[in-house]
């Protein structure tokens, strides 16, 4: 049986009814339109699913829709602004961290929240960061990069 | 996909422990555990129980007599970064970092990660092994190369997953749990349950009962601790071969000490034939030597996994060699 639950998104409340079931990466694409959230493995393996929840990022995967409710989401459409994209979205172009570009919302989520708590990371602890999140195009060095010119401006 | 169940997020620990006696009630804590089981179709529930509403099993405080108690519900990034066990529970915060990716240790709790289930892929897969009610642990003749080298009674050969559950059976932690009897507690140490006592669980925990606290002990100045985990690859995976290490130290002679073996057998393994060669002892050459001999002692490999015997062999030795340069250096 649905149930009604309240969800921030990227700053706006939303009311959705959802299944107990239901994971919240099903409800972020599904019935919020956000494809930004990737689906891959689905069992916390890959990292594409990741959004960053109550200020920390976690696979939406393993994530129940019911066990997101009254939390505060943010997922890779949060991250522009009406000035344009995000500056770890730039340097992800800039850099060509990106190819198929399927782990990018992930990677650049768990970057991001790096950046947040660690304006200035070393390279072991970005790679840290982002060993949750699989690559299977750009063999990471491209990613590191990005994430790193970012502290360094 | 998974299949359906009913959802429900109590308001009071009484009131989780009514639902959970209801057949096919189960704990669901921060579920990046029980999400892929239930994916996999491990098992069935019929109703999840969240007890993420419990606030009062959030946290890491300090006791009368001076140790900690970490509520079930604390997470595996937050007992990592926690000043207090990174200063006096070394093996613990060690442990906890070595836990899967930033992601699942944001969402993992310490109950949840104690509870896990195996992840031999037999028992994942669709296959009906021994540990789901079937005959056979298809493991004992399959691809054996990430099960146990001990304690497998010649049942079931999984290896217990957890990274925390060896650091805190090494600092002789305890497991407050709570059920329709009330309140018990019990040593980390005899929480997990051999496949010769009963192949179906992992833990023994009764129907209704949850895990709310774990308790360590008041911290020791000559007390040491380390964890070390061995894997594959340097993203997320589970120990191949891990220990986790809790000496009592006067000088660089072990007064005393508990070592407990992770990627070694079905349940945290407490090795006490390291811990007798070592007890008295000047960690010199040949005490480290006769450590590493008394590590692999009565292990019973399987086919592909004999690797593992020389992998903890020259883990141990290199754990034993560094307590004793960092006991050198301080002294
Ligand atoms: C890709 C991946 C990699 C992983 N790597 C590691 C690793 O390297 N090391 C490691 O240790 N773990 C690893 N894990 C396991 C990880 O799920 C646990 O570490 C995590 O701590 C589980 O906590 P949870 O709160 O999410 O548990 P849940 O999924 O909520 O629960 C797990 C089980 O425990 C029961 N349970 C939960 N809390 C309680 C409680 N308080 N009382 C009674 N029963 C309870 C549940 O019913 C369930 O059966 C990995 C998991 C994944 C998906
Ligand atoms: S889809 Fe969630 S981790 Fe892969
Ligand atoms: S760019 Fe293709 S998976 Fe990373």
């Amino acid at each position: 049986m649905k149930k009604l639950i309240t969800l921030t998104v990227n700053g706006k409340s939303h009311e959705v009814a959802v299944e107990p079931n239901e994971t919240l990466t099903d409800t972020l694409r599904y019935r919020l339109g956000l494809t930004g959230t990737k689906k891959g493995c689905e069992v916390g393996d890959c990292g594409s699913c990741t959004v960053v929840m109550d200020g920390k990022p976690v696979n939406s995967c393993l994530v129940l829709a019911m066990q997101a409710a009254g939390r505060t989401i943010e997922t890779i459409e949060g991250m522009e602004t009406e000035k344009g994209l995000h500056p770890l979205q730039e340097a992800f172009v800039e850099k060509g961290a990106i190819q198929c570009g399927f782990c990018s919302p992930g990677m650049i989520l768990s970057g991001k929240s790096l950046l947040e708590k660690n304006p200035n990371p070393s390279e072991a602890e970005i790679r840290g960061a982002i060993s949750g999140n699989l690559c299977r195009c750009t063999g990471y060095q491209k990613i590191v990069e990005a994430i790193q010119s970012v502290k360094s401006e | 996909m998974m299949a359906h169940f009913s959802y429900v997020r109590p308001r009071s620990l009484k009131e989780a422990i009514g639902h959970l006696a209801e057949n096919g009630a189960r704990v669901h804590a921060g579920g990046t555990d029980l999400l892929g089981c239930l994916r996999d179709q491990v098992f069935d529930v019929r109703k999840v129980v969240s007890i993420s509403g419990l606030s009062a099993m959030r946290g890491v405080e300090q006791v009368a007599g001076g140790g900690l108690r970490i509520g079930a519900l604390t997470t595996i990034a937050e007992i990592s970064e926690h000043p207090l066990i990174r200063k006096h529970y070394t093996a613990l915060a060690q442990g906890a970092s070595e836990v899967a990716s930033p992601q699942l240790r944001n969402q993992g709790t310490l109950g949840g990660n104690l509870c896990q289930k195996p992840r031999c892929w037999y028992y994942r897969g669709e296959f009906h092994c021994m540990r789901k009610g079937g005959d056979v642990c298809y493991a004992a003749g399959g691809e054996n190369q990430f099960h146990c080298i001990f304690g497998s009674g010649g049942r079931c050969f999984i290896v217990h997953p957890s990274d925390t559950a060896p650091a805190l059976s090494a600092l002789d932690a305890q497991v407050e749990i709570t059920g329709p009897g009330g309140l018990r507690t019990m040593p980390v140490e005899n929480f997990h349950v051999h496949p010769e006592d009963d192949v179906l669980r992992e833990t023994w925990l009764e129907r209704g009962e949850i895990v709310t606290a774990v308790r360590l002990p008041a911290p020791q100045a000559s007390l040491k601790s380390t964890y070390r985990k061995i894997r594959a690859r340097r993203a997320w995976d589970f120990a191949l071969a891990g220990a986790a290490l809790a000496l009592e130290l006067d000088g660089d002679r072990v007064v005393d000490g508990r070592v407990v073996l992770s990627g070694a057998a079905p349940v945290p393994w407490r090795s006490l034939l390291v811990e007798d060669t070592i007890r008295g002892k000047t960690l010199d050459d040949r005490t480290i030597d006769a450590a590493a001999d008394a590590v692999v002692k009565g292990a019973r490999p399987l086919a592909k996994n004999k690797y593992k015997l020389p992998l903890f062999r020259g883990m141990i030795q290199e754990e034993l060699r560094r307590i004793h340069q960092s006991a050198g250096a301080d002294g």
